[in-house]
């Protein structure tokens, strides 16, 4: 990498040792810029940015109520970044983002959901989370806060988290109730929650790769 | 005239009877008009509740219908007049009880398709959105698919038979003047 060059001045070679620097360091910044939530795996020891999801054993799934009526959802595709470290607990953090246009519920609903009055995927194409606190309760349970933005509206949102570990693999299951009309999810001829209840039950289960023991 | 117009007012059916013949009469001929309309409907909150309003009824004629079922065990409908009966073809005859009985099999059988359409479609019947109904069919899209034609065949020809049914009473009062409308009424 190093180019043959001619001898320099030394306070030219200085001058250019700091603006090789300055490079490396912007080229490093914009790549942690880009990688968006991995930026905030600084926060913990680097060893741990090898923390993964495994999708195939992850899920998000929701119950809404349509006059009484369960139905079941999930979303086929999210990602999620994880630093996590059981020992610096308070200094870890979850990021998630969610496909809105993943959504799959039944064939009707799968239509109408990523229309403008429910997710309206194509202008916010994503839900997202971002915690802003973990607290250890014990024997792998944990209380994480954060914001759940959906739709653009953001709300504060505090989830009991369940760890549990097995062969290298760490899991997170969890469960919360949000409200939909929170973030406009069902707006207009939809806000009658008569009709389709404002309580929406939402389960998930992370695994992830890379977790140190708890 | 007037002792056979006392004859047959003396053979009506049970009073509980003429109330199950009424009440299932107009709902089954709403909920039917119910869910012709809806099932064209493009998706949207009315198309929603007129179609949870058609289930409910839907399982309430199931239910007022087996009852109904059980009564007419238990409460023999009145015979046909002799003199009526004899009047009949034997075909009229044959017509009269086969009508009958095949309309009690949809009484029970439409909803029952109906019920098991909606849990096929993965959409369980939760009776008046407070009392859940057990799925008594697996969700399968394919099933879903295999049943809705069904219903809706086994819905026209309950309509069908419902018009048979009116056209014969209708002729018995009208043409024959054998007053034999009044068991119902």
């Amino acid at each position: 990498m190093t180019p043959v060059l001619p001898p320099e001045p030394h306070s030219n070679r200085l001058k250019r040792r700091g603006v090789a620097g300055l490079c490396l360091a912007l080229c490093l910044g914009s790549g942690l810029a880009l990688t968006g939530w991995r930026a905030n795996a600084q926060t913990v020891s680097p060893s741990q940015a090898t923390q993964a999801l495994v999708p195939a054993q992850s899920e998000i799934t929701f119950v809404a109520r349509q006059l009484g009526v369960p139905l079941d959802g999930r979303f086929k595709r999210f990602e999620a970044q994880l630093a996590f470290d059981p020992k610096q607990v308070a200094r870890s953090h979850i990021a998630l983002g969610i496909d809105l246009g993943s959504v799959s519920m039944n064939p009707d609903a799968d239509v109408e959901l990523v229309k403008p009055e429910w997710f309206n995927a194509g202008k916010f194409p994503k839900a997202s989370f971002q915690s802003s606190a973990i607290k250890a309760l014990g024997a792998g349970r944990y209380e994480v806060r954060g914001q759940l933005t959906i739709k653009g509206k953001a709300q504060a949102l505090l989830v009991p988290v369940q760890l549990s570990q097995s062969k290298g693999l760490t899991t997170a299951t969890g469960a919360f109730a949000l409200k939909r009309l929170d973030f406009k999810v069902g707006d207009g001829e939809w806000s009658d929650v008569s009709l389709v209840g404002n309580e929406v039950q939402v389960r998930f289960k992370l695994t992830f790769t890379g977790v140190p023991p708890l | 005239m007037l002792a056979t117009t006392t004859t047959t007012v003396a053979a009506r059916y049970t009073g509980t009877a003429r109330a199950f013949h009424w009440v299932l009469a107009v709902a089954i001929v709403c909920v039917f008009c119910v869910g012709l309309y809806a099932e064209g409907l493009p998706f949207s909150p009315s198309k929603l509740k007129l179609m949870n309003w058609h289930k409910w009824a839907g399982v309430s004629i199931l239910v007022l219908s087996v009852a109904r079922l059980l009564w007419r065990w238990a409460h023999r409908p009145p015979a046909l007049p002799q003199r009526i009966e004899q009047a009949m073809p034997a075909w009229q005859r044959v017509a009269y009880h086969g009508v009958h009985q095949l309309m009690y099999v949809l009484f029970l059988a439409v909803p029952l398709l109906g019920w098991a359409y909606s849990s096929a479609r993965g959409y369980p019947i939760v009776w008046f959105g407070a009392l859940p109904l057990p799925d008594f069919v697996p969700v399968s899209a394919s099933l879903a698919k295999t049943i809705k034609p069904w219903h809706g065949w086994a819905a026209y020809t309950l309509m069908a038979l419902a018009t048979l049914h009116v056209l014969a009473a209708l002729k018995h009062q009208f043409i024959d003047r054998d007053g034999l409308i009044r068991r119902m009424f």
